[in-house]
């Protein structure tokens, strides 16, 4: 009966602290990965190189076809370790154009393993702009009935506009690690003092954009352990008979719903910990202590 | 330019348009017909209670006014910078804003977003960048972030930055880059009916609108490497 | 940044796949992209690197791989973020090694 605990420790590999290749190897199909756009065929930004800066052969972020479970689908993974995963002209064109090819070939989604600080500052207003266009492609993709699923546990996180996009997918499966926000809380700290948002405080700053928070007040879908096998496997659960809903008034009127009672029922809180015990819990201390499983059952049993 | 000044000029055959706290709703006449007004003054920081302000007006006029073009207005300093606003996933109702924008333009809205002032990272993200098509007055400011707040965080020397802003549009501050870029349609000198009304006009007959930011970057010579990287990514 | 080239003797490499990459271009970190160069004995190495002022360094790491290794017919191409001389060395060796599909 032990054999298999002892398997699975050591099979074990931290998503958050793997590279975007090692994630598109761990998550996907094995062997199913063809990379679009590959280093090979590729050179590094020139607006890097205008500022003095070695590029990436891929700026930073992978695209391409996989299977997952055995389905077809396109796949997007940014790597946080170079430029913090932000997003310049050739990192988000290739996003873009990733998702237009959803459009086209309809595979069964599209897998986008999100971590990224939002714009990269060096290329600013192609990083906006890219932000853009990769907004309004992935509601195109959802409109053509492919559903996106945000994977985010990353070292970057997901933020700025890279945390407006996770939430414009059709679902986010986050572990723990997983940090999604606007701004990060550095930004916060410099522009509203350090009474504001103390950002070298880590246990504050999970609490305020972390997975467990996120899940328990219903802003990710699927919360998952910093594996990289969990990571595929909530993605596979979460896939099962998704059917991805036509954009319509009544959707966004719920959510419009759902948001505004929030906002009320939560007024002047600065805390998860706040968050939690209006929420219903218990014992909100006990929440960044809990593991993964025990966190889920939890949520399960909170008043609606 | 203040807003009543902004209003009169696009709109000198009416408009009924109030101000609730920075958020700007209401409606107004134009040639085309009656059109809905909303969006931001004074450079407003865009928190949960203006996004969701927004975007439930852009859901009233998608239920109650099949059609109507919707005209944004566009003054905003980007995000709210607070703790309290971040606890409740500030990026989650920035994005909730952003599907009510593109849910009009799906439902047959043609919309047009004016930045009149200011234009920051995730308020203009959120509503202006959405719109079908974006204009700036001449005097507007879009931005990410300065370019001596750049210089800090990028430890690139500010005069170096200076000096390559004058040759690319890629980072620096300016309506005039983001035209060249492809994101700004045009810029308009004044505030102006004629302008305004053509160009919804042009919008209405082209039909639903596609994004074709990447093309327009190509022909003004502003943003060479996306369209290419995105097509091939489509051909691979 | 700072751009060198080199071109060292190598013994020549048996290519298993067109193309490898190796690492990436994080802090401390460099990538290395490693395919087909055209003259087969020898290893063509061209490197971007942040750290000014460090090319005898680069070049006595280079030397001693492709004296090493039969690393030649290759065209090696290094971004590099101030990765440290040892961490070079094994990335090197790693994306030969699928270079070469672990026959070197």
């Amino acid at each position: 009966m032990n054999a298999p605990v002892a398997n699975k420790l050591v099979l074990r590999r931290s998503y958050f602290e793997a590279s975007a290749r090692a994630r598109v190897a761990a998550v996907l199909d094995a062997g199913s990965f063809r990379e679009f756009l590959p280093p090979e065929a590729s050179e590094p930004s020139p607006h890097l190189a205008v500022l003095d800066i070695p590029g990436a052969f891929d700026d930073g972020v992978i695209v391409g076809s996989a299977t997952l479970g055995g389905r077809p689908v396109l796949v997007i993974a940014q790597e946080g370790q170079f430029m913090g995963g932000a997003v310049g002209e050739i990192h988000g064109a290739k996003i873009v154009g990733l998702l237009r090819r959803a459009v086209q070939e309809k595979p069964a989604a599209v897998i986008f393993m999100a971590d990224s600080g939002g714009v990269r500052l060096h290329e600013a207003n192609a990083g906006l702009i890219a932000i853009s266009e990769i907004m309004r492609a992935v509601l195109d993709t959802r409109a053509a009935g492919v559903p996106v699923i945000a994977l985010v546990g990353g070292s970057c996180g997901a933020f700025g506009g890279m945390g407006i996009v996770s939430r414009l997918c059709s679902a986010i499966v986050m572990s723990e690690e997983g940090r999604l926000a606007l701004s990060g809380p550095e930004v916060i700290e410099t522009v509203a003092g350090v009474e504001e948002f103390d950002s070298k405080d880590r246990a504050l700053v999970w609490r305020v954009t972390g997975g467990k928070h996120r899940y328990l007040t219903g802003d990710c879908a699927e919360l998952v352990e910093d594996d990289a096998a969990s990571f595929r496997d909530g993605a596979i659960a979460l896939l099962a008979g998704w059917q991805e809903p036509v954009p319509a008034s009544s959707t966004l009127r719920a959510e419009q719903a759902r948001l505004t009672e929030r906002r009320q029922r939560f007024a002047g809180l600065r805390d998860g910990l706040d968050v939690w015990q209006a929420l219903g819990v218990a014992e909100p201390r006990q929440i960044p202590l809990m593991d993964r499983d025990s966190l889920v059952a939890l949520k399960k049993g909170l008043p609606a | 330019m203040s807003l009543q000044h902004i209003l009169d000029g696009l709109f000198p055959a009416g408009h009924d348009v109030s101000v609730h706290g920075q958020l700007v709703a209401g409606c107004a006449q134009t040639a085309l017909g009656t059109v809905a007004v909303l969006g931001t003054t004074d450079a407003a920081a865009i928190g949960h209670d203006i996004a969701l302000g927004l975007a439930g007006r852009v859901l009233d006029v998608v239920d109650q006014h099949p059609g109507r073009p919707i005209v944004f207005l566009v003054d905003t300093k980007g995000q709210a910078l607070s703790r309290a606003e971040e606890l409740l996933c500030l990026n989650g109702s920035l994005a909730h804003l952003a599907r009510c924008v593109d849910l009009a333009r799906r439902q047959g809205h043609v919309s047009l977003a004016l930045v009149t002032g200011e234009a920051v990272s995730g308020g203009f993200l959120s509503f202006g960048l959405m719109a079908d098509k974006t204009y700036a007055l001449a005097d507007a400011q879009v931005r990410v972030m300065d370019l001596k707040a750049m210089a800090r965080v990028t430890k690139i020397p500010h005069e170096r930055l200076q000096e390559l802003a004058v040759e690319s549009p890629t980072f620096a501050p300016g309506a005039e880059n983001y035209l060249r870029m492809g994101a700004i349609e045009a810029i308009w000198d004044v505030p102006s009916a004629a302008l305004l009304e053509a160009a919804l006009a042009g919008q209405q007959a082209a039909g639903p609108a596609a994004d074709e930011r990447m093309a327009r970057g190509v022909e003004r010579g502003g943003r060479h490497l996306a369209a290419a990287t995105a097509a091939a990514v489509v051909s691979a | 940044m700072e751009k060198l080239e080199f071109r060292f003797p190598a013994q020549p490499a048996t290519p298993a796949a067109g193309a490898a990459l190796c690492g990436v271009v994080g802090s401390g970190n460099l990538e290395i992209l490693i395919r087909p160069g055209d003259e087969a004995d020898t290893c063509v190495v061209s490197v971007k690197t942040s750290a000014r002022g460090f090319g005898r360094i680069w070049e006595a790491v280079i030397a001693e791989f492709a004296a090493r290794h039969a690393a030649g017919g290759t065209r090696i191409a290094i971004n590099d973020m101030g990765a440290t001389p040892a961490v070079v060395s094994l990335r090197l060796g790693q994306a030969l090694g699928e270079y070469t599909g672990g026959v070197q």
